[in-house]
């Protein structure tokens, strides 16, 4: 284990550290810290879901009740996504690009979803489209079912990953300026090819690392989903709504075995943002 | 003035990408929000001021704030820890260690609910070491505070971290030079430019810890009035038709996280003026 000496060379002299002994401590306490609240339950996931074999383990996942949550856990992922990011993409050109009045508020008004508490999130929705709520009665005399069914799992979901895209896009576009759309104009682009020939390919990485984890969070909001889907087995559960039902059956098996999915997209996802912000910080400093 | 106004015209979509981005907002968030808040102004003072503060929800307010300043705390220590040995040490595996922190964002709150419940349950990995002890964590207080450490837990490191990545060596070695020993740099020259960072972190941590459902009812227990939570008694009025309740309830929630939303801005505005 060695100490990092960020300071330029010549000056070491006076650059110190922790002396070793309490360096191995820190280090020691970081370490065991992060094995028991991240690296045990990560194992553990896997652990229970493989506990009585594979075979088992494939059972769970081919029942019919998994495969209909996976289903519906894609399609509101598929609808979420999108529009997210092609908002994220919208307002990032707006707030990062031009000088208006009432940004601040804006900005704090996009990061609004993060600080509500999911429950929360899908409680609104209840408000609006439920039975009781404002629309309620309309609704029902029209014979559109919107809460506990599927377009209020996907509306709640576009609800609690409503940020992630801009909050990411941002401050990147922020900070690349705006000299090389002008450059591209002044030659006589269009707006649009001056978006897709210029801009995109500078915020690519961005755009991947907000998208990565928007999706993670639609594929495995369970608060706001759970107020508004109504369980109704193999039609309005997602996938971790499913694990809670299995798991509330006492067939825990099944339950981290579907539980395990979630997981493996969780270390990807952790993946794909680790690369992404590499990309991020490397073509900050390019510029 | 008029140059600069002149200046961004020569980007298109202004409007457009404005208009959207004001449209979009107010269709999912802003609406859906404000009916929360026209909808508890359907009920009386007397009303709204009786369902929330009912013993049974005055309760859940105390076990979910205590609980979320709690795990804050727990994450500010450990937090600033990780963060330190993150930046300043080199030891294997530390990419991987420092991608991992972000784990409680990526794994669904389901996943982690179960998980935990399952490693501390008196049968499971680490309930086994503590039931001798005495110590009982699933289906108690304590659970509530562990899954609200878990959740939290990348919300300190992340704010940490970058400060102390910034942090100026010749500062050190200025204090260095005058005489300063290791411990004296640590305490007057490190921790006074951290603080900032690590509150903001902290305020964080509660904020998520407060809000949090999905991580928290598996290893609760859930008992009213001992380990019940705020957002789940919403719930479970919501499942009872209790609608006024579960919007007034809410609405308290509500102002609770806008309040911390308030205090994080003023705070990281703090934060930045020590970052840079």
């Amino acid at each position: 284990m060695s100490t990092v000496n960020k300071s330029s060379s010549g000056s070491g002299t006076y650059t110190q550290t922790e002396p070793a002994i309490v360096r191995w401590i820190l280090t020691a306490v970081a370490l065991i810290f992060l094995t028991l609240f991240l690296l045990l339950p990560l194992g553990a996931v896997f652990s229970q879901a493989f506990e009585k074999g594979l075979t088992v383990y494939l059972d769970a996942l081919k029942e019919p009740d998994t495969l209909s949550s996976i289903k519906l856990t894609l399609i509101t992922a598929a609808v979420a996504v999108p529009l997210n990011l092609f908002f994220g993409v919208t307002a990032a050109w707006a707030i990062a690009k031009f000088n208006f009045t009432g940004k601040n508020l804006l900005l704090t008004l996009i990061d609004l979803p993060f600080s509500v508490s999911p429950v929360i999130s899908g409680l609104i929705y209840v408000l609006i489209f439920g039975l009781q709520g404002w629309m309620g009665p309309w609704l029902q005399e029209h014979d559109i079912k919107i809460v506990f069914a599927v377009p209020g799992i996907i509306l709640a979901t576009i609800f609690v990953t409503f940020p992630f895209v801009a909050r990411e896009l941002i401050p990147l576009m922020e900070s690349q300026g705006k000299e090389e759309e002008e450059a591209a104009l002044v030659l006589g682009a269009t707006g649009l090819q001056t978006f897709f020939r210029v801009t995109l390919p500078n915020i690519k990485w961005g755009i991947i690392y907000g998208v990565i984890l928007c999706n993670a969070r639609a594929m495995g909001e369970f608060g706001a989903v759970s107020v508004v889907s109504g369980h109704i087995r193999g039609m309005t559960n997602t996938i971790p709504l499913h694990v809670e039902i299995l798991y509330n059956e006492y067939n825990y098996t099944a339950a981290f075995a579907v539980a395990s999915l979630l997981a493996f997209l969780a270390l990807i996802t952790l993946a794909i943002k680790t690369v992404a912000e590499w990309k991020v910080r490397q073509q900050l400093n390019n510029n | 003035m008029r140059q600069q106004k002149k200046h961004n015209n020569v980007l298109p979509g202004f409007g457009p990408s404005l208009g959207f981005t004001v449209f979009y907002l107010s269709v999912i968030v802003l609406i859906p929000l404000s009916a929360l808040v026209f909808r508890a102004a359907g009920l009386t003072w007397g009303e709204f001021i009786e369902t929330v503060t009912a013993p049974r929800v005055l309760a859940s307010y105390k076990v979910t704030f205590g609980s979320a300043i709690v795990a804050a705390c727990i994450n500010s220590v450990f937090g600033v820890v990780v963060a330190w040995v993150l930046v300043r040490y080199r030891f294997p595996g530390r990419r991987i260690v420092d991608a991992l922190v972000d784990l409680p964002f990526a794994l669904p709150t389901a996943v982690a609910g179960i998980t935990l419940a399952t490693i501390y349950s008196p049968n499971g990995w680490m309930g086994k070491l503590l039931e001798p002890l005495g110590i009982k964590i699933a289906f108690t207080p304590l659970g509530i505070i562990l899954a609200m450490t878990f959740i939290g837990l990348p919300f300190v490191v992340r704010t940490v971290q970058p400060v102390i990545e910034e942090i100026d060596v010749e500062l050190e070695e200025a204090a260095v030079c005058l005489g300063a020993n290791r411990l004296q740099t640590v305490l007057r020259v490190i921790v006074p430019m951290l603080l900032p960072s690590v509150i903001t972190g902290f305020a964080l941590s509660f904020a998520r810890g407060v809000g949090e459902y999905g991580s928290i009812i598996f290893i609760a227990g859930n008992m009213p009035m001992v380990s019940e939570i705020t957002p789940l008694l919403i719930i479970t009025k919501l499942e009872q038709f209790d609608y006024r309740g579960a919007t007034a309830i809410a609405c308290v929630m509500l102002l609770a996280s806008f309040s911390m939303l308030l205090v994080i801005n003023l705070l990281q505005r703090w934060t930045r003026r020590f970052a840079e």
